[in-house]
């Protein structure tokens, strides 16, 4: 066993430990954190297949940004897990039983009968001035330009439809009239006012 | 050398475990949105796998579009998520039967 197997398989052990967890844990918070874990190791093993960009990106925007924003959801509602746990148990047996069956059907597709380790031999080593990075912003600037576009436009999409669904307005909240500050004149606001000169006596 | 049958099985591991994952947690929205990830992820471990092994930078590409559609995805249905909560004080799936007629 080489060592790049012998590490492949400790981060898939552990990746499939944490995927696990995150589908039995009671707490939602620890759910969150075993995601993240799961993410990690994700990365890393992105890391074995030599896709350096996307396993930064994913601990960056993934562990980074969408966990933490689940954290804060889930750390923010009060919720109540008991009564979501109901049915657990119940549907356990029906869960377990679909779960191998695909993957069942699955793992007689995925292995060596059709997916022969001579037709998918491993490439050959890049050169140590490679970069996976450079190769990808190549790639994304230029042939894939269009739909980088739309994918800047999805994310703003998000943005709108987020801050729509979240922002409330309270009756009680004050605000400012910017429309109205803007239309004082100095009339509003000054008085002349005409009175004997003063003088120390 | 590790061979490519491995990360699509590690692939479909991952796969199911989701889809179990959705038939346990089945009131809970919050573990619902987790496995609705774990799924995403897994198929982006498939992508950047056939990425590797065909020398091919287009499925790189797309695990790009991915993580930004999920990431997109997160943000919206946490936010409908958090209205839910204001509105109904619940998060449980059984509870949300206004629709109904």
């Amino acid at each position: 066993m080489s060592f790049q197997l012998f590490i492949f398989y400790v981060f898939a052990i552990i990746m499939v430990f944490a995927a696990a967890r995150v589908i039995t844990v009671r707490n939602p918070v620890y759910a969150a954190m075993f995601l993240v874990l799961t993410f990690f190791t994700a990365a890393a093993i992105w890391m074995l297949l030599e896709a350096e960009f996307l396993a930064v990106t994913l601990v960056l925007v993934y562990v980074g940004a969408v966990m933490v924003l689940f954290l804060f959801v889930v750390m923010m509602l009060d919720i109540n897990v008991e009564p979501l746990r109901e049915g657990f148990v119940k549907y356990l047996p029906v869960g377990i039983l679909v779960g191998s069956i695909m993957f069942l059907e699955m793992v007689f597709l995925l292995t060596q009968r059709y997916f022969p380790s001579e037709n998918f031999p491993a490439p050959a080593a890049k050169p140590a001035n490679y970069s996976n990075t450079e190769e990808l912003g190549r790639l994304l600037y230029s042939d894939y330009l269009f739909h980088f576009e739309v994918a800047a436009l999805i994310l703003m999409v998000a943005i709108v439809a987020a801050i729509a669904l979240t922002m409330r307005r309270r009756s009680d909240t004050k605000y400012q009239r910017p429309g109205l500050q803007v239309q004082v004149k100095k009339e509003d606001r000054l008085r002349v006012v005409s009175m004997d000169t003063e003088s120390k006596s | 050398m590790i061979p490519l049958s491995h990360f699509l099985v590690l692939g479909a591991i991952l796969f199911c475990l989701s889809v179990v994952g959705i038939f346990l947690n089945r009131k809970n929205v919050i573990i619902l949105l987790m496995s609705i990830e774990l799924m995403l992820l897994s198929v982006n471990m498939n992508f950047v796998t056939f990425s590797h092994f065909l020398d091919d930078g287009a499925g790189q590409i797309f695990v790009f579009f991915i993580l930004t559609v999920a990431a997109a995805e997160a943000a919206i249905g946490l936010a409908i998520l958090v209205v839910l909560f204001r509105n109904r004080q619940t998060i449980n799936v059984a509870d949300l039967n206004q629709l109904k007629g």
